[in-house]
């Protein structure tokens, strides 16, 4: 299946207090086919005692449908103003979502995870779909979602 | 103005509106078919009961969901693999795939976005509101052409387009309607324009940080039955700071996973409840059966955007360009034309070109553009007015009579008006009458008297030309062509003769059916499909003008059939009487609907005199269910002029006539058909009392005659001619 490639860049996603050193990170997450529609994709970053930091990229557009992100929408309590001008078109069955984000050094090797919610419309809700720590040793290892992603890796 | 209103969304968004209905229809099956096939929970069954048994057949469940047909739904994890099935209530166990149906799917992306994401879905919320605005004008249309609400489901005459189109409106407006505004509603709140977001409880900040307690114990759980239940997440396993989330019709709250305990709650908010229920409406999801039913409306639309194409091309075609048409303040003479489909335009165009080629000069416009003040030269003004509905004015005469009125004085150049309508219509020309009568009343100079024409009739328009050239002091021969007619070349067969000794020879014609063409015998066209009562036009050699004849055969009978009196001078009656077998005529076919027995049991009443016995006569022969048929056959001599006399004996021993009256004018005591009617009186009244349908055919003034006689025999009754008219249950074909 052709591949979506949503390449991004963006100079800040994550702004940490205090951090001042960044690099860019692409995110890649592939589909599998799954027979729905559109995933809605929450992707955010917890710390080292499971508490919400910060979001990364909201695949998506609605935000009436934020709820089905349970995990996400719980930990933010569906504010949009989280995913404000990181937000972007749903992700079909089969498809791959590319995103490069300047992450924080700091981010990295320091307890942090990297936390993917998913959503189909009339299918079942994947809330923590996928949960990675994020080590530098970690980059470039795929991972494979519990429904709905086939792999997901980050790249520095 | 509301004409057009309807007009133009509906051939913008023909395609459009025609995928949305299609793809919706196709999609009200749906709910209906999960509805059957879903396995039902028993009525007092709880959540609690529910969810203990799916927890007991799958281990690792995450949620359940119920969707609004009943169905319920177990998503799960076994062994990190995810699991999901449709339940059955009363065992817990999966019995079919939750997959979603991928035609369903297709079709709700086709129908809500084209696959064309948010630009798809603005697109087809257009051609929502595209339906609603024609369900809107349409029904407005609807309320002008019968005459008010109470009459939403009077019978219809016209055109077969123009019925169909409104006979499946009458009907599907409402659910058109229904779907457009509830679409129009989901599509805001789809796009976040409406308040009506859901309300999700906070987590609780404090919870008992114990796990395993059974959801089967939970007293909130065994509280809600599962008919109000909508969905239940479980907490993760082995995070004791999570908890159950429970959604119910009335709102959502969290369980403690260590004590059952209800720790929050939020309820529904109004606008939640308001797009619950729309959404319901829409979709036919929980409510199956209003779904097929807006969905059978629905079918209904691509119908209607084809005769409502048809009907605007005939009124297109209808229309003719009019050359050399002068400026209203330079012409002598101003013609105004009030029509609603626009066949009026054509008498218009060729009394302007009659006029003109007479030397003067002529400005045609529509009533809606009248202004006295600006017709500086005009010496006269001639209005051509057809009736929409009731007697109200047609489209291109909107204002007229407000504009008149508010007139200080009538102008000085004397008027004409000439009425078009439908002699079976109760209001003929009614519109017409109202603007001759307002002239009057202003005391506006009269040019010519009132006049009337008969569906469109040729004849009524050059006599009426003809009176208008004296009153000129020209000579006028209008020859009107209103629509150019595929003309076919008949055969004559037979004849049979009669009237020659009451100095009225006439001959019943029969000709060959021609062969139609596949084509033909596909849409029915020329004469391969036609019903006695309908008209054929007869092009006399030499004559540019058609006469017209009422048929007195079906195209069942296998020929074609007409009775023809000679007229003294008569060129088209001349050349029909002196056919022999064998010799030709052109002729063509133009459906006469408003004048048809219709379908039913309900007895017939057939009143005719002279050659009006054509059309009754094939009625009879076509009457092979036996319906009661009481015929009055009104003559002038029964040794001359007995038309059919030799068949009916036998139409009556076949069932297919119960009665023949005959009324005999030539004699020692001349009787007509309506003192036959005033002789069988009470067995009118009972036959009328019983629903029997009136039709009556022959010269104006017998149609007149027996329209007097059945206000005599009908008063006692409380009925007159007027009501049996708008019922539909009086008819007339004049001539």
């Amino acid at each position: 299946m052709k591949s979506l490639l949503a390449t991004l860049a963006l100079t800040t996603a994550l702004t940490l207090p205090g951090l001042a050193m960044a690099r860019p990170v692409t995110l890649t997450t592939t589909l599998n086919t799954y027979g729905g529609d559109g995933a809605y994709l929450a992707l955010y970053v917890t710390d080292t005692s499971g508490a919400y930091v910060g979001s990364l990229w909201m695949a998506g557009g609605k935000s009436k449908y934020y709820e089905h992100l349970s995990d996400w929408y719980r930990a933010t309590g569906g504010d949009t103003g989280q995913v404000n001008g990181i937000t972007g078109a749903s992700v079909g069955a089969g498809r791959t979502l590319e995103i490069t984000l300047d992450l924080a050094d700091a981010l990295f090797d320091a307890g942090y995870t990297l936390h993917i919610d998913a959503a189909v419309e009339d299918m079942r809700d994947s809330p923590n779909e996928v949960a990675v720590p994020l080590t530098t040793e970690g980059a470039g290892t795929p991972v494979t979602g519990r429904r709905y992603i086939a792999s997901f890796a980050y790249d520095m | 103005m509301i004409r057009a209103l309807h007009r133009w969304p509906g051939l913008l968004a023909l395609a459009l509106v025609t995928v949305l209905a299609l793809s919706g229809a196709a999609l009200s099956v749906f709910p209906a078919v999960e509805r059957i096939a879903a396995p039902q929970a028993d009525a007092g069954l709880t959540v609690a009961v529910l969810a203990d048994r799916i927890q007991m057949v799958y281990p690792g469940v995450e949620q359940i969901r119920r969707s609004p047909s009943g169905r319920i739904t177990a998503y799960w994890f076994d062994q990190g693999t995810p699991g999901a099935s449709v339940i059955d209530p009363a065992s817990g166990a999966g019995v079919a795939s939750a997959d979603p149906n991928q035609t369903e799917r297709w079709l709700t992306n086709l129908h809500r976005s084209l696959f064309l994401g948010d630009g798809g879905r603005i697109a087809m919320a257009v051609g929502a509101a595209a339906m609603l605005v024609l369900s809107l004008t349409g029904a407005a249309l609807v309320v002008r052409r019968v005459g008010g609400w109470r009459n939403w489901f009077a019978p219809l005459r016209g055109p077969l387009a123009g019925r169909l189109h409104v006979e499946i409106a009458r009907i599907a407006v409402i659910g058109l309607v229904l779907s457009s505004t509830t679409a129009l509603w989901m599509t805001a709140s789809t796009f976040d324009l409406l308040p009506d977001g859901g309300t999700i409880p906070a987590m609780p900040t404090e919870v008992s940080g114990v796990t395993g307690f059974a959801p089967g114990q939970m007293d909130t759980l065994q509280q809600t039955p599962v008919a109000e239940f909508r969905e239940l997440s479980f907490p993760y396993p082995g995070d004791a700071t999570d908890v159950f989330t429970l959604k119910t019709d009335r709102g959502t709250g969290h369980l403690d996973q260590g004590d059952g305990a209800l720790l929050v709650w939020a309820d529904l908010t109004e606008w939640e409840r308001v797009s619950e229920t729309i959404y319901m409406l829409h979709t036919g999801q929980g409510a199956a059966t209003l779904g097929l039913v807006l969905g059978l409306m629905a079918i209904g639309v691509p119908a209607m955007g084809a005769t409502g194409f048809l009907v605007w091309l005939a009124g297109r075609r209808g229309r003719p360009r009019i050359r050399g048409n002068q400026p209203a303040g330079r012409a002598e003479t101003i013609l105004l034309v009030g029509s609603e489909g626009g066949s009026t335009w054509g008498f218009a165009a060729t009394l302007h070109a009659a006029l003109t080629e007479a030397g003067q000069s002529v400005h045609v416009g529509p009533m809606l553009g009248f202004a006295a003040e600006r017709y500086a030269r005009a010496e006269r003004i001639i209005v051509l007015a057809a009736t929409y509905g009731d007697g109200a004015a047609p489209a291109s005469a909107k204002g007229f009579l407000d504009r008149l009125s508010a007139l200080e004085r009538a102008p000085d150049m004397p008027l004409a008006v000439l009425g078009f309508g439908d002699r079976s219509f109760p209001a003929y020309c009614a519109f017409a009458k109202t603007v001759a009568s307002a002239a009057q009343a202003k005391g506006w100079p009269e040019l010519t008297p009132l006049d009337t024409i008969d569906r469109q009739s040729p004849q009524d328009f050059a006599r009426w030309g003809r009176a208008l050239g004296e009153a000129l002091g020209i000579s006028l021969e209008l020859s009107h062509q209103p629509v150019l007619p595929i003309t076919e070349r008949l055969t004559l067969v037979s004849r049979r003769d009669y009237g020659a000794e009451v100095q009225a020879p006439t001959a019943i014609l029969r000709f060959a059916l021609p062969r139609a063409t596949p084509w033909q015998r596909l849409t029915g066209a020329g004469f391969a499909r036609f019903t006695a009562g309908d008209l054929i036009g007869i092009l006399p050699e030499g004559g540019t003008v058609p006469r017209l004849y009422s048929l007195a055969s079906g195209h069942r009978d296998g020929f074609i059939e007409i009775v023809v009196k000679k007229h003294a001078g008569g060129l088209c009656s001349g050349q029909l009487t002196a056919l022999q077998p064998g010799d030709t005529v052109t002729t063509f076919l133009r459906r006469n609907p408003g004048f048809r027995p219709g379908r039913g049991r309900a007895p017939l009443i057939l009143i005719g005199a002279g050659t009006g016995i054509g059309p009754l006569a094939g009625f009879i022969r076509g009457n092979g269910r036996r319906r009661p048929v009481h015929l009055f056959f009104g003559m002038r001599h029964e040794g001359s002029d007995f038309f059919y006399g030799e068949d009916f004996p036998a139409w009556q021993e076949e069932g297919r006539l119960t009665r023949l009256v005959i009324a005999v004018s030539r004699g020692p005591r001349p009787h007509y058909v309506q003192d036959a009617l005033l002789g069988e009186a009470s067995q009118v009244v009972d036959l009328i009392r019983n629903g029997a349908r009136v039709m009556v055919c022959g010269g104006r003034d017998m149609a007149a005659g027996v329209a007097d006689a059945l206000a005599e025999i009908l008063a006692p009754v409380g009925l007159t001619p007027a009501v049996l008219k708008a019922e539909g249950r009086y008819v007339e074909d004049v001539y």
